[in-house]
């Protein structure tokens, strides 16, 4: 397959695993956080972990996005579905998520409520044009990579008038994430994690590029490298990470130059804030309340946002007290570290947000690597 | 069916399917002679009883019984009466059987028209006139409008399972071989690229086939090394190997290296995000053989055109959490857990 056998070229995998190990001070340790769910989970597809040298632990951070997701949101997505006169359109990873007392909109939607599964966001623009006597609702969730297309369906649904066709907008942000993880007690104050380095989003950083990660390197002086999703994309920003640390630099690199550039994707960015404006704060499953993460519709587009029109409530709902969602998102623990782990929180029923979605650390972790968990406790 | 006594011909090119279809009136038996007898035609439909009566020659029967709710009802490579067909004879195959007969029950959609009911009949017929096994009895219903979607069959097989032969889940063992019998995920990326909000550019066709022939050859060559054999439809390589893994306690390590998968599969499965040990395949076979016999089975599907691409993938290992691992491609290690959720609805 062109571009992306070549990123999987065996050979070349094994000469940069040994490059790691030669350089990574076997003494030292480096402890590297993968924001984004994408790379988590490439490294547990590929197994990446088995190659690394035991000095190096790849920390898996929030950058699931459909994990992120608070109850609150997921009840309300509900709510909103039950409605009668409803449709709710959302993609596919979500329908399975956890919301309180068991609910899920998978069960909503067997229930009777009108949920349809869509591949992208102009899919609901065309039900709500087809469908005239629908209120069609768009929950739209993700980070900055979602947040455009969902920019094109209102500014489209605005063009043409459409007049039963909102968006629930749940579109978050990663560098405030990036910034409450790093300004977190654990890392901070109490050493209890350590964070040596970042590897910078694929995806995200395609469009708002890389220069929004310069804060964290100078503020709290942690290399961040921008790194592909492939196996070899992964390898060659750990080895840049080794040797920013080896070196005591903490700069913002670019391993992804063949679709990520510094200033990131102009017209998507534009797009995005002619509609959006910032959140005062949002709540994120894992990370609580995080201050100028998340993002909603601006006035102008009031008519199109599903909050305005159906006064949306969000309540906070506590996740269930054993899950141990936000410590393993912030990198405090391992997923095995988890009573919950793998006896009542499987990917076939979730119980935290972490092992929802295939990215997300726990659901990795199980669907990839729980074997290695046994080689742990037998060593 | 004798002397035709309704007035009108069935109108084949601009007709529906109605729900006198299914009343037991004159209309039902019109749909069912010149739809489904003209197609299937054999001397047990000619008869024209409720069911069929046939001898058996003796020995160890199996029976199979399986739904087609496939959607799209046609896609690249066959479409729902042939699937039904193939389906049900590899399932009766898995057991190193011989199939012999099948049934169909069709539910109908009120408003399906009856050219595409024609369509998937005739081919429903071609398929079991090429494989030798008629479909000797049937039924059909039809439900209300939006009760279905266009056509369901459900078919039932038996087939006859040569005397010595007793393949079951349960006989794995440490140290056995994994064959599969070619490449995986086409059946399921076929008809995905046909779906609605889904479709893409492919030359992609299924890999719907009948794999009675293979099976029998493998017999030959090898039948007393054979511990099981399973097609992997559903769920794909993953969730079979899972399935054998739970029912003989043991675990498989596979390489992923060895598993043929075709370069438009692998690049579809990058687009969508899907794996391709969880898609669905509908002409392939995972067969589980003792050490000693493995080359010789190995040589038959190969010399087989089913199985050209036949090959080794793995073996079956001591593991009392029964997982299924996988070292990837560049000597790492993954576990191909079982498919949660849902990859792919109505794939078959």
């Amino acid at each position: 397959m062109k571009f992306a056998d070549e990123y999987r070229d065996a050979r070349l995998v094994h000469a940069l695993a040994a490059r790691i190990a030669g350089e990574a001070d076997p003494a030292g340790s480096y402890h590297f956080m993968e924001f984004c769910g994408g790379h988590t989970h490439a490294i547990s597809r590929y197994g990446i972990e088995d190659l690394l040298p035991g000095s190096l632990r790849l920390i898996h951070g929030p950058g699931c996005p459909v994990c992120v997701l608070p109850v609150g949101r997921i009840d309300a997505a509900i709510r909103l579905a039950e409605r009668p006169g409803v449709t709710l359109c959302t993609y596919g990873d979500v329908m399975r998520v956890p919301g309180s007392r068991g609910t899920s909109l998978l069960r909503a939607k067997a229930a009777g409520a009108d949920v349809r599964m869509i591949y992208s966001t102009l899919d609901a623009l065309a039900i709500a044009e087809a469908e005239p006597g629908r209120e069609v609702v768009l929950f739209a969730i993700g980070f900055e990579t979602t947040t455009p297309p969902t920019a094109l369906a209102i500014r489209r649904a605005a063009q043409k008038g459409l007049a039963n066709f909102t968006v629930f907008c749940n579109h978050v942000l990663t560098p405030a994430a990036i910034q409450n993880i790093l300004d977190s007690p654990e890392l901070r104050h109490l050493g209890r994690v350590r964070i040596d380095g970042f590897i910078g989003p694929a995806h995200v950083s395609t469009v708002i590029g890389t220069e929004p990660y310069s804060f964290f390197a100078e503020e709290f002086e942690k290399p961040v490298v921008v790194a592909g999703f492939e196996p070899l994309d992964v390898l060659q920003a750990v080895l840049m990470l080794v040797r920013q640390v080896n070196e005591g630099r903490h700069e913002v690199e670019n391993q992804y130059g063949r679709a990520v550039r510094r200033d990131g994707n102009r017209q998507a960015k534009v797009e995005v804030a002619e509609i959006f404006e910032l959140r005062k704060s949002f709540e994120w499953r894992g990370l609580g309340l995080v201050p100028y993460s998340g993002l909603r519709l601006k006035e102008t587009y009031a008519a199109f946002d599903a909050e305005r029109r159906f006064d949306v409530e969000c309540v906070s709902a506590p996740d269930n007290p054993a899950c141990e969602c936000g410590a393993i998102l912030r990198g405090v623990k391992r997923p095995a570290d988890c009573k919950l782990f793998g006896t009542v929180c499987t990917p076939e029923t979730p119980m935290g947000s972490c092992m929802v979605s295939a990215e997300g650390a726990c659901a990795a972790h199980w669907t990839y690597g729980r074997f290695r968990d046994r080689a742990r406790k037998a060593s | 069916m004798t002397a035709k006594t309704y007035r009108r011909k069935l109108d084949i090119r601009n007709g529906r399917v109605d729900l006198s279809h299914g009343a037991g009136g004159r209309a039902m038996v019109q749909l069912i002679a010149d739809i489904f007898h003209e197609a299937l035609d054999n001397e047990w439909l000619r008869r024209g009883n409720d069911q069929a009566a046939f001898d058996l020659a003796g020995g160890r029967m199996v029976m199979t019984t399986d739904g087609y709710v496939v959607s799209p009802l046609f896609f690249p490579g066959g479409d729902i009466g042939s699937l039904a067909v193939h389906g049900t004879i590899n399932d009766v195959a898995m057991a190193g059987a011989r199939p012999l007969y099948l049934a169909a029950g069709f539910i109908l959609e009120e408003g399906f028209p009856l050219a595409e009911l024609k369509r998937i009949a005739d081919s429903m017929g071609a398929a079991a006139r090429a494989t030798g096994v008629p479909v000797i009895t049937g039924d059909t219903k039809v439900v209300e409008r939006g009760k279905a979607d266009g056509v369901f069959i459900s078919t039932t097989g038996i087939g006859v399972v040569p005397a010595g032969l007793d393949l079951s889940a349960d006989k794995v063992r440490p140290g056995d071989r994994v064959l599969l019998s070619g490449t995986i995920g086409d059946h399921g990326i076929a008809v995905m690229s046909k779906r609605r909000n889904l479709s893409f550019e492919t030359e992609l066709v299924s890999d719907s086939a009948p794999l009675h022939g293979l099976v029998a050859a493998m017999v030959r060559a090898g039948g007393h090394g054979l511990r099981v054999m399973r097609d992997p439809t559903r769920g794909g390589l993953a969730a079979t190997l899972n399935e054998l893994a739970q029912q003989s306690a043991v675990g498989f390590r596979l390489s992923e290296a060895a598993l043929p998968v075709k370069p438009e599969v692998a690049a579809a499965c990058e687009l969508l995000g899907l794996d391709p040990l969880y898609v669905a395949n509908e002409g392939k076979l995972v067969a589980i053989v003792a050490p000693d016999a493995c080359e010789a089975v190995l040589a038959a599907m190969r010399a087989h055109p089913l199985g050209r691409d036949a090959a080794i993938i793995g073996g079956a290992v001591d593991d009392e959490q029964r997982f299924v691992q996988m070292t990837t491609g560049f000597g790492g290690g993954r576990i191909v857990d079982w498919l949660s959720g849902e990859q792919l609805p109505r794939i078959c």
